[in-house]
């Protein structure tokens, strides 16, 4: 995939071609069994498994707006499981160990591709840190190299490793695995699948209300009438606190607007995903050739879908400093989506004092790269009640027991 | 990118704050009497409303006072700022 073997070929044009319609949009009957409130990737990867795993069919995914328009459109399709402790490790590489096998499972492409992940270190705190999770993502079966900088250049040519600049890398973690995946392939993968297991996707059907009778819930008011449900799965990102406010249920979230930019169409230059906390970066080449790149969150909580200005000039010059070359680089788009956030960095998958409604929110930046996994273990958690036991620590609850999860450092950039 | 107006200041850029969440939380008042639930709830638990919301700013690169505003995170409209101290004012 060198520049000189690409000839004058049009950028994208080994992407297979916009499909045809995959799924029927439903009209909402008058009940389910199951409703699911949110059809981004987690609501669709839950329907999925609902239906796969569990053999539960009479499913209905509802979407306020178009199937996956909301943060599965936005996000920067970055896969990883390098997490520090063994609860976000079990949850993040059951996702991977997915991942690695969805496209055949599936039946859809998803251009899924293992071009591993770098998150750079900039510090002497920086390089005990990551030193410390390779480690740990080692006693967890999570493949992790430390690099020196000499090696981490190996890997990807046009990072900066000069020792005179501001910043200087230090060194690096790697994970060979991680990756990127087209996101919009995924939704519509899942959505397909779902679909053709008999479940329902109502799109342009926003929930008003959540029906609560003697503490348990057994409907959802929407735009497009009521729906009565055996069980309620909320999957509703940045609105969650809204959504599960309808039952009085109150949870450990500020939701945040995150932006991201692509640059316009360039030749591969970048093999990897590259990422700097310290520096305050993510940067990888999509398939078709734009950078991608994220940041931290607008710091005000804002339901608004765009954040300021000086965030995305922050972001790139942290891209300029670590990759010069991008200097002549052009912005194509800049836009923003709205994530939900909690105090340990860690999301919220599991039962809530409302019994049959379930939640899963809290993912705030990262929640793409456990779609999969999160959709199957929130699956088996409304089916059978109990929460699986790979989200069973990321209960509601651990914020009263103290137990919290803290992904503050390997959550990376954008906390 | 948020025009917000300092109390002291007038109107600024947004990149001259720091944020500070949500306004009037206070610290209990008998800490040693607290429950582990309502220790979730002073330590983790902030409203996230879709709509109004009174959270604290900092005027980090100007006066460096902090002060209180009324925001709309529907629409990022700001309807009050007001003093450290003073009572949220209502908002028809």
């Amino acid at each position: 995939m060198s520049p000189g073997t690409q000839g004058r070929r049009t950028p994208g044009a080994d992407l297979p071609g916009h499909p045809d319609r995959l799924w029927r949009s439903a009209e909402p009957k008058r009940a389910y069994d199951v409703v699911i409130v949110g059809g981004g990737g987690h609501g669709l990867a839950t329907a999925y498994y609902l239906a796969k795993n569990h053999g539960i069919t009479d499913v209905a995914v509802l979407e306020r707006g178009w199937l996956a328009g909301g943060n599965m459109a936005r996000n920067t399709t970055i896969i990883r499981s390098n997490y520090l402790w063994d609860e976000s490790a079990g949850i993040y590489e059951h996702a991977l160990k997915l991942w690695e096998g969805l496209e055949e499972d599936l039946g859809y492409p998803l251009l899924f591709s293992q071009r591993g992940v770098l998150n750079l270190a900039h510090s002497l705190q920086d390089v005990r840190d990551s030193v410390r999770r390779v480690n740990a993502n080692r006693l967890n079966g999570v493949d992790a190299e430390w690099l020196t900088p000499e090696q981490v250049k190996e890997v990807c040519p046009i990072v900066d490793i000069s020792p005179d600049v501001r910043y200087p890398v230090l060194g690096g973690t790697y994970q060979p695995r991680a990756g990127i995946a087209k996101h919009d392939y995924v939704a519509w993968g899942f959505a397909k699948a779902a679909a053709d297991l008999g479940v329902d996707m109502i799109e342009h059907c926003e929930v008003t209300g959540l029906d609560v009778r003697d503490g348990r819930v057994t409907g959802v008011q929407t735009t497009r009438g009521p729906i009565a449900a055996k069980k309620v799965a909320l999957a509703a990102a940045g609105h969650s606190s809204v959504v599960a406010g309808y039952a009085g249920v109150s949870l450990p979230l500020q939701s945040h607007p995150l932006q991201a930019l692509v640059s316009e169409l360039l030749e591969p230059v970048h093999p990897t995903v590259v990422m700097s906390n310290a520096v305050h970066v993510y940067v990888s080449q999509a398939h078709k050739g734009e950078l991608v790149m994220g940041a931290g969150i607008d710091a005000a909580n804002s339901y608004r879908q765009r954040g300021a200005f000086h965030i995305i000039e922050r972001q790139m010059s942290a891209a300029l400093e670590l990759f010069p070359v991008f200097a002549r680089a052009h912005v194509l788009r800049t836009w923003g989506g709205v994530v939900d956030v909690t105090p340990d960095a860690s999301p919220v998958v599991g039962l809530t004092p409302v019994e049959d409604l379930y939640v899963n929110c809290g993912w705030g930046t990262g929640g793409f790269k456990a779609t999969p996994g999160v959709g199957w273990c929130y699956a088996h958690t409304v089916a059978t009640g109990e929460p699986h036991p790979l989200n069973a620590p990321f209960s509601l609850d651990r914020f009263t027991t103290g137990k919290l999860v803290d992904e503050h450092g390997a959550a990376a950039v954008a906390h | 990118m948020l025009l917000i107006p300092c109390p002291w200041c007038g109107p600024r850029d947004e990149a001259e704050f720091h944020y500070g969440g949500q306004a009037h939380v206070a610290y209990p008042e008998d800490p040693a009497a607290l429950s582990d639930e309502e220790w979730a709830r002073y330590l983790f638990f902030r409203d996230n409303p879709k709509g109004l919301f009174a959270e604290r700013w900092s005027h980090t690169a100007g006066c460096r006072r902090w002060f209180n505003a009324v925001r709309d995170t529907a629409t990022n409209e700001i309807h009050a700022v007001y003093r450290t101290g003073e009572p949220r004012p209502v908002i028809a």
